[in-house]
């Protein structure tokens, strides 16, 4: 929010009162606030995630849950956009008591729930009211000692938001910083568990981690003094190493995106050896969802058709894996090698992506989104139809399927997660592969070019319906890869599995990691199905399985409000964004620098 | 340059388009020969888009002839006119906003194989607008409106036409951008380049065209040189607003 104090050429003018305050202002953000602590808390989030400890005996995600939205809204109530030229106030006193109030207006719905808790029953419609809630509420005690005690955190907390803002950046960064790595830490538990392991460090982890679950306290200080010890000294380390590469001529920064591939490919290989079955297991899942989703980026992020249904694909290439392989499969059964039906899987795919598209693709927009949404679904249905069951076992699905042989070499099946990971890896490799190659071929010029204005695309000779189809067919393959090994790891298919949640999902992890780009969708399928889970997988977080669909919405919401770009945003077009923010500054302080504007235009379009 | 023995590179016979139930154009008949500078002048609605599209063949024609180089091309598709030396400049440019200026210029060749010929081409496009070559990375949507114009142009001109059709080429763009427009549209029809103008701004359009047809309402009701068409009281009165 005040990127631009450090240029220095903004004007300070001495500080407000404490009491000179937009009173509205505070009394939106506290009233937001008490929303927001009282819908927390009606979902039951509290109640669920107050057996995950976070530092054992002190504080739980349940609880967690509840504590950082106080401070958030503490700090960003007196947040403001500082541009160079513009004047502002120094931060003191005025900043602490906005933030204070804030703090004490939530609070105070808190505890006007206490109270309603306490004294009426409204269990009927809200599942979440009742005694479990209370007695976390009042921490076991009585419901003025809660009330009370929740006014006190809320306020104290909202006034630590605002004292954010008066300490050195360096600070800041070293707190906050601290405070999600303890977070961080303790919710990645039990995958470090794992890992330790491998790497015969349990004793560290046991010095780390209580026994039942949760850091111990002087884990959890170790934790953020590292974390804090690398914001106040690693930071500028890693800031130089990462400016000596942007200054890198072309042909010396491709070695070292090179060698840097090579190292990254090292370590896919090297370290699933030293995890365990869980953190393997969880691998596998997000390379499953990384495959459908380096496809779904070929057909939304480059060829620009939002495509709700691409389950379907997915779909066909568990079921035609299932019936071929297995020898429970109710109709046909010719039990071929894994890798034989891959081969039909892949003919399958195409004629499916063919069969879907071409009605399809005529359409263009909201009409395409909704049309592939209903295809999605008539996939399902019709495999789980009495018409269709006597080939694919309608409701009961098909059981039994062996798992991928490779050559005789490796048997790959669900109880071997690891195998799961190589096999999943490489095709994830492939995929990344093909993708990049695309990109910069003539055929993804052209869909980029039928993204951008489909219309102008056929002006300029482009056969706009071939090159779609194109893009509705590779994309169908990708997906019935993830399909075909996804029966083998599973060894059964059930319509259940291909929900059009699956699709949502999918969509969600291309578009948080930034469409079209390949290392944003690796991104988001990390982070959202490795922690938070897929749609029928636990992630890490498993508590939060629950939450899922809440956080997924919340965390699209705010993605297209504060970073449309996505997670690993196009490093372009952020230059771009950055050189216009640049210029904007300049133009305000109205002294613009001829020369110095003529660099900078200069420099960024070179 | 209308001579009455040459073939014309690009003609309609007598077409009529339909949306639906909506006629469109009526019995209109064009005819554009090799190195012309023609404009097809018309109100709202009265076809001119249409006419283009059904040239282009992204719009097919329910009765009557599009030919090409004395070819009847009514069933070919967009890729093979443009092959064959048919391109558009689209109205308000239309440029690929996020791609760079060099991919915009790129896609303008996109039907074309020749690795060498295109490079002499894009070196003959900055040559004619040096204020492209200095913005070859940038996105095309944040350039400006009169660079816009020079992408657009330079990207129909990658595709090495033998005529450019023009869909509005001044709608957009500031007054003082108009006049240095249309010297760019005279630039590139004295490299030999046939022009066919589809423009609202009358006056301007009739100023540097050869010939042109006025359409009103899906009909052809004006057919002249330029010289003529700018001195009929009828178009004087009616469409220029007595300028």
């Amino acid at each position: 929010m005040t990127a631009h104090l450090e240029s220095g050429t903004h004007e300070v003018i001495p500080a407000r009162g404490g009491l000179d305050q937009n009173w509205r202002k505070l009394l939106r953000y506290g009233g937001l606030l008490a929303l927001v602590l009282v819908f927390v808390s009606l979902i039951g989030m509290p109640v669920k995630l107050d057996s995950r400890i976070v530092v054992e005996p002190y504080i739980s995600m349940g609880y967690l849950s509840l504590l950082w939205l106080p401070a958030l809204l503490g700090y960003t109530v007196s947040a403001e956009k500082v541009l160079e030229g513009m004047a502002s106030h120094a931060r003191g006193a005025h900043e602490l008591v906005a933030g204070a109030i804030v703090g004490l207006v939530g609070g105070a719905g808190l505890a006007l729930l206490i109270w309603g808790l306490d004294t009426r029953d409204l269990s009927d419609p809200l599942v979440n009211w009742g005694d479990n809630l209370l007695g976390l509420l009042t921490f076991n005690e009585t419901v003025g000692y809660g009330m009370l005690v929740w006014l006190g955190i809320s306020t104290g907390l909202g006034l630590l938001g605002g004292l954010l803002h008066l300490l050195p950046r360096t600070a800041t960064r070293a707190v906050l910083t601290a405070l999600l790595a303890v977070f961080l830490v303790s919710a990645l538990e039990s995958a470090l568990d794992d890992i330790s392991e491998g790497f015969r460090l349990e004793w560290l982890f046991e010095w780390l981690f209580e026994a039942r679950g949760g850091l111990t306290p002087k884990g959890a200080i170790a934790v953020a003094v590292v974390a804090a010890g690398y914001v106040v000294f690693g930071r500028s380390r890693a800031k130089a190493v990462r400016q000596r590469y942007d200054a890198m001529p072309t042909v010396e920064r491709t070695r070292a995106n090179a060698a840097l591939l090579v190292l990254a490919g090292v370590a896919v290989v090297v370290l699933p050896m030293f995890l365990g079955k869980l953190t393997n297991e969880l691998l596998a899942n997000v390379g499953l969802f990384l495959l459908l989703a380096l496809g779904l980026n070929i057909v939304v992020g480059l060829a620009g058709i939002l495509d709700l249904g691409y389950v379907a694909f997915f779909a066909v290439g568990g079921y035609t894996t299932a019936i071929l392989t297995s020898p429970q499969s109710p109709g046909l059964s010719p039990e071929l090698p894994w890798l034989v039906a891959l081969v039909v899987v892949i003919g399958m795919a195409t004629l499916a992506g063919l069969f879907i598209g071409a009605p399809v693709i005529r359409m263009r927009g909201d009409y395409l989104a909704i049309v592939t949404l209903g295809f999605g679904e008539i996939i399902r249905l019709t495999v789980r139809s009495d018409w269709a069951s006597g080939l694919t076992g309608g409701a009961q699905g098909i059981t039994g399927i062996p798992g991928a042989g490779i050559f005789g070499v490796a048997e790959v099946r669900g109880i071997d997660p690891q195998a799961v990971f190589y096999l999943v890896a490489f095709f994830c490799a492939v995929a990344i592969y093909v993708s990049w190659r695309l990109e910069r071929s003539r055929l993804g010029r052209a869909w980029m070019a039928v993204r951008e204005d489909e219309s102008v695309a056929e002006a300029m000779g482009i056969n706009t319906v071939n090159v779609k189809l194109m893009a509705f067919v590779v994309g169908a393959i990708l997906a019935s890869f993830s399909g075909a090994i996804f029966a083998a790891k599973v060894g059964s298919v059930f319509e259940s599995s291909f929900k059009i949640l699956v699709s949502i999902v999918i969509l969600v992890v291309v578009i948080v990691g930034g469409m079209g780009r390949i290392a944003g969708v690796i991104a988001g399928a990390v982070v959202l199905i490795g922690v938070l889970g897929g749609p029928n997988q636990p992630g890490l977080l498993a508590e939060f399985s629950e939450f899922k669909l809440l956080i997924y919405g919340a965390l699209l919401v705010w993605m297209m409000l504060k970073r449309p770009e996505g997670l690993i945003p196009n490093v372009r077009r952020s230059r771009e964004l950055h050189q216009e923010e640049f210029l904007q500054d300049a133009w305000l302080r109205g002294q613009v620098d001829a020369d110095e504007e003529g660099n900078t235009t200069g420099g960024a379009t070179a | 340059m209308t001579d009455n023995g040459a073939t014309p590179l690009l003609e309609f016979r007598g077409i009529n388009t339909h949306y639906g139930a909506v006629h469109i154009l009526k019995d209109v008949d064009l005819a554009i020969y090799p190195g012309e500078l023609v404009c097809l002048l018309g109100g709202n609605a009265s076809g001119k888009s249409t006419t283009l599209k059904t040239l282009l063949g992204m719009v097919t024609p329910t009765t009557g002839e599009v030919v090409l180089d004395g070819e009847v091309v009514n069933d070919k598709p967009t890729s093979y006119r443009v092959e064959r030396g048919v391109t558009m400049v689209p109205e308000n440019r239309r440029l690929f906003k996020r791609l760079t200026v060099k991919e915009n210029l790129e896609l303008g060749a996109y039907l074309r194989n020749d690795r060498d010929g295109i490079e002499a081409d894009l070196e003959r496009i900055y040559d004619m607008f040096p204020r492209v070559k200095e913005r070859l990375g940038q996105k095309s949507g944040t350039l400006s409106g009169g660079e816009q114009q020079m992408v657009a142009m330079g990207r129909a001109l990658m595709a090495r036409p033998r005529v450019l059709l023009m869909d509005e080429p001044s709608m957009g763009l500031a007054p003082a951008l108009v006049q240095t427009n249309f010297e760019l549209i005279q630039q590139i029809h004295q490299a030999g380049v046939a022009i066919f103008m589809v423009e609202q701004n009358a006056n301007m359009a009739l100023s540097i065209a050869d010939r042109g047809w006025v359409l009103q309402t899906g009909r052809v009701v004006l057919d002249d040189t330029a010289d003529a068409l700018l001195a009929n009281p009828d178009l004087r009165a009616s469409y220029l607003g007595e300028a």
